[in-house]
């Protein structure tokens, strides 16, 4: 790990196998372990349902990612893969004698083989190109799509959607998954499987060639690879995991809806992964827990989280294009010089002053919306454990105050912490 | 034109190629012949239509007009990874390598259709021997053995310069094609470019574009002069630099460009 | 035949009002290489600042005001957004546009709420300007007809008769040989992004009180803008304005005539099959028209896009 910069010319290949099996093993195993035991430490139903949800929307934002990040492909309509998979798994739940033969464990094969099957078709005439081109025909497939649910009744069920129900399979060892921490363990067990799957596919020669298809189509047809074909194979393969995603929806939920197909739901995977960083493996997966747990717990506390949302994608696409993961991956270097250190009290001092500086401004916007939307008469708004009227002046002006002065007193430490990001990634020098 | 043998086919044919865009023609009709282990530069001076050449032989541009042949056939129509395939590869004049992906890994990915792995998503690179070691063999080649794991983005012009030399010969093709190798470079590193040349061409042959005389003297058997998108001269080295024709319309030119 | 002559005045004016979109869309392509996802989302701005403005001042201050407030907006949104999204390249550009529609969305419910804003059409020209057959012409369409042709010719002789139009059109193509020429590139890069969200703008004024100022009006039409540009060639001006009348005419034809598969599979030779209700495709028998209309456009994108990649008169490496 740290000689990853200058290596020993003498016996490059050997380094190269030894090494990276036993650094890259280490992270599935501490990951199994943490979803082995994440129930033990948050029992309740609700927590569980939120790592349910956390751990399907991880499948589906990877396997995002494989199009965004690994292969350049911008799609605005991915859900339909992934709800496409859904319905067929809801469909083979209601296929009585079929399904009382198959166990439920095994149902994400099948919604990953319909996800893939759609990918096939659409991907034959989608991955000609890439860019621009490939982000309108995404578009326009998965509105087609979505709009055919309220038209084809018999395959998407209409406005109401379909449901079924999962413990009609056959039993799994006994188990027949009438409780949420059952279906929790099947989940976590996919999520494992469906990441080393896609991990081990971005170390496969299509998957090295998709990389180098996306920095750069032209030179990659020129070493003997056909764009096109790597694309398609890239997509076929995110079909697939996207489909088991939707399967694994369908289990979790019993129910889908036109809602699993919209654009609402394919540009929420692209903010959840954008936002996780698209240029490393686990920037989808950071992206997918920390959206869950903000969705979760902002949209319990005001009705502007998708506001809010929505400005933290376009700052994340302004400043940090790099996302979550990027951010974390910048302070390698410095972790390497063993001068890491140094950045921790400059970052309290910035970054300190610019949170409270960003929970004033949330609490200006919120006052606003109170004031414009509340029913006539409420004037008594709650913000941040305190309440006050939001008719008079003087929550405002403390807001406001608050809001200016975190803001100034962040400014005023930013050269600090610039000077030392400088110093922490100098190779030599002594330490301060 | 040259001492070739008629048994065998050349590697490279151009007949009768030509090449407008709009009303102005930038090609104007090109016969060409280059034999098997034969390195062969085109000089000309800025605008005489090099690259736009050398965009007509890889297909990257369709012609108006006339042929090119591979190993005799006939190339119209192809993609570039199918002429690849057949064993042409070609490097860019404006540096066109896979600037996120590790300098190894550059080398790598062009390593991977000629070893048969085409669009495999059942082998894992890193298991397998051959691919390590031959994109070291590459590295060691082209000196950059110890920028290995650096982003090839961050490598220096040069040695981007070399890397781009690297990818285009890792696959094994037979015949290679340099569009201006040593452009935008110092005088010893343009040495050192012309020497890496040498050694990675051995047995194959090399088309190169170069607008610098100088570069390529020691290094081409044969050389044609391009002006005004016509061959002008074609010949060893030392006869080319004789003909009064080239003397005139290249040299006269080359210095007006350069200063 | 009256009734047809009544269809191809409505979908006239909806393939006019899609081209006030598609023409700003496709300018801004053809000079930055991108698709602004947002675009449409300035039309809804352009109806809702027009009815704000039209509370105090009346709707024709409205029409006036409001679509110079949305490109100025629009040209800020070049100037501190995309200009710095474009050096990571276009996959993030695009991806700044979408996030930017989406936020504009939500601001919009933060600012108005998510009902509709009662933005109606004003008083002179609520009243019917002729019928034909019985079926009645309401003015606003014909003024909309008016307005939306005038601003295209407009536009078009802007574009090609004028030294500012020329400077554009060769900004488009030759970007560093302008600015080598001592004009502002950037500055004309704003310029017309400005005014191709101000013409969105424009039509969101004009469209509002006939399609309603709502915050999903964006994402309504939004989608079939960006259809729209597709089909016509991504960046051709002529392709958007065919496009939007094809677009216009083939939606409002397939509303108002009720025609029904099955009618029409029974008419190429296929009968219907014998017990429809169990029949795995009984939806696909009964589809009719009025039902599918509203995705028409995207299955002829779709097979735009397998057939002629390019659009019907993009150019070839757009």
């Amino acid at each position: 790990m740290t000689d990853q910069l200058t290596t020993d010319p003498a016996k490059p290949a050997q380094r190269m196998r030894a090494g990276s099996m036993s650094i890259t093993l280490m992270p599935w195993i501490i990951a199994s372990l943490l979803l082995l035991f994440l129930p033990f430490i948050f029992q309740a139903n609700s927590a569980i349902t939120i790592m349910n949800q956390m751990s399907i929307t991880i499948i589906f934002a990877l396997a995002y990612n494989m199009l965004l990040g690994q292969g350049g492909m911008l799609s605005f309509g991915h859900a339909v893969y992934m709800g496409v998979g859904g319905f067929a798994c809801v469909h083979i739940m209601n296929m009585d004698d079929f399904f009382a033969n198959i166990p439920l464990p095994l149902l994400p094969v099948f919604g990953g083989l319909f996800g893939m099957g759609l990918a096939t078709i659409v991907g034959a005439f989608s991955t000609r190109k890439a860019g621009t081109v490939f982000a309108m025909i995404s578009l326009g497939v998965g509105e087609l799509i979505a709009a055919c649910s309220v038209i084809i009744v018999a395959f998407f069920g209409g406005e109401e959607g379909i449901s079924g129900d999962r413990t009609y399979g056959m039993p799994f060892f006994g188990v027949e998954f009438l409780q949420q921490i059952e279906v929790y363990y099947l989940i976590a067990f996919w999520v494992i499987i469906s990441a080393a799957l896609m991990y081990l596919f971005s170390r496969t020669p299509v998957g090295r060639m998709a990389n180098a298809v996306r920095d750069n189509p032209e030179r990659a047809e020129f070493l003997g690879y056909s764009a096109r074909w790597v694309r398609f194979y890239s997509f076929v393969a995110s079909g697939f995991f996207a489909g088991v995603a939707g399967a694994l929806f369908a289990i979790n939920y019993e129910i889908l809806t036109e809602e699993n197909l919209n654009l609402v739901t394919s540009g929420q995977i692209l903010l959840v992964t954008f936002l996780g960083g698209v240029g490393f493996f686990f920037g989808p997966i950071l992206g997918a827990i920390v959206f869950t747990l903000v969705q979760t717990v902002l949209s319990l506390q005001t009705e502007l989280w998708a506001f809010y949302a929505g400005v933290l994608f376009v700052a994340t696409v302004m400043f940090f294009p790099g996302g979550l993961a990027g951010v974390l991956m910048m302070h390698v270097p410095a972790m390497r010089l063993g001068k890491a250190k140094l950045l921790v009290v400059p970052y309290i001092k910035t970054l300190l002053p610019a949170l409270i500086g960003i929970l004033g401004l949330s609490a200006l916007v919120e006052m606003v919306f109170h004031f414009r939307h509340a029913a006539t008469g409420d004037h008594e708004m709650t913000l941040f454990w305190t309440t006050f009227d939001s008719h008079t002046l003087l929550p405002w002006i403390v807001a406001v105050v608050i809001t200016v002065a975190a803001f100034w007193l962040m400014r005023m430490n930013m050269p600090g912490m610039v000077a030392a990001w400088h110093q922490a990634n100098t190779v030599g020098k002594d330490r301060a | 034109m040259k001492d070739m043998n008629a048994a065998t086919t050349p590697a490279l044919h151009i007949d009768g190629l030509r090449k407008s865009f709009g009303k102005t023609e930038i090609i104007r009709g090109i016969d060409l012949s280059i034999g098997r282990g034969e390195r062969h530069a085109v000089i000309g001076p800025n605008g005489a239509g090099k690259s736009t050449l050398f965009n007509l032989i890889t297909a990257r541009f369709p012609a108006t007009a006339g042929k090119v042949e591979l190993h005799g056939q006939d190339l119209a129509g192809l993609a570039p990874y199918q002429i690849n395939r057949m064993g042409l590869s070609r490097s860019f004049q404006i540096t066109n390598i896979f600037s996120n992906m590790t300098v190894f890994e550059n080398v790598r990915c062009s390593l991977l259709w000629s070893q048969g792995y085409k669009y495999s998503f059942w082998n894992l690179v890193s298991r397998s021997r051959e691919l390590t070691e031959g994109a070291d063999a590459i590295l060691e080649q082209i000196n950059l053995l110890n920028r290995r794991n650096l982003p090839a983005g961050t490598l220096s012009y040069a040695e981007q310069r070399a890397l781009e030399i690297g990818i285009t010969i890792a696959g094994g093709a037979d015949v290679i094609m340099l569009d201006e190798p040593t452009a935008g470079m110092s005088h010893s590193e343009t040495d050192y470019i012309v020497e890496l040349i040498r050694k990675v061409t051995e047995n194959k042959t090399l088309v190169m574009v170069e607008h610098d005389m100088g570069v390529v003297f020691g290094l081409a058997d044969y050389i044609s002069v391009l002006v005004y998108g016509e061959i002008i001269a074609t010949g060893r080295p030392e006869e080319v630099r004789g003909n009064p024709k080239v003397q005139e319309a290249y040299l006269g030119a080359a210095l007006e460009a350069e200063h | 035949m009256d009734l047809i002559l009544v269809n191809l005045i409505d979908g006239l004016v909806t393939g006019l009002l899609l081209f006030m979109l598609s023409a700003g869309l496709t300018l801004i392509f053809s000079m930055m290489g991108v698709l602004n996802f947002a675009h449409a989302s300035f039309y809804m701005l352009g109806a809702y600042f027009a009815y704000q403005i039209s509370l105090a001042l009346g709707f024709w201050m409205g029409l006036l005001i409001a679509p110079l407030i949305v490109g100025v907006l629009g040209a800020g949104v070049e100037r501190y957004g995309l200009r710095r999204v474009h050096q990571y390249g276009h996959v993030p550009e695009l991806i700044f546009t979408f996030g930017l529609a989406l936020l504009i969305e939500e601001l919009v419910q933060f600012l108005w709420g998510k009902n509709q804003m009662p933005y109606d059409i004003p008083e002179v020209l609520n009243f019917t300007a002729f019928a034909i057959a019985g079926n009645s012409i309401p003015a606003y369409k014909i003024f909309m007809i008016f307005i939306s042709v005038g601003i295209f010719i407009g536009l078009l002789y802007i574009l090609t008769k004028t030294r500012v139009g020329m400077i554009i059109q060769a900004a488009l193509s030759y970007p560093r040989t302008v600015e080598a020429l001592g004009h502002n590139v950037p500055l004309v890069f704003m310029g017309v992004f400005g005014v191709g969200t101000a013409l969105a703008g424009v039509a969101g004024v004009i469209a509002g009180p006939v399609l309603g100022t709502f915050p999903g009006m964006a994402f309504v039409l939004g989608s079939i803008v960006f259809v729209t540009i597709v089909i016509g060639g991504l960046g051709s001006l002529w392709g958007a304005l065919v496009a939007s009348l094809l677009i216009g005419w083939i939606t409002t034809f397939a509303k108002s005539y009720n025609v029904r598969m099955e009618d029409v599979l029974n008419g190429i030779g296929i009968s219907t099959p014998t017990n429809l209700d169990d029949n795995l495709f009984r939806d696909f028998w009964t589809i009719t028209s009025p039902q599918i209309a509203d995705i028409l456009p995207y299955i002829l994108m779709v097979l735009i896009l397998i057939f002629r990649p390019y659009g019907l008169l993009g150019k070839r490496d757009a």
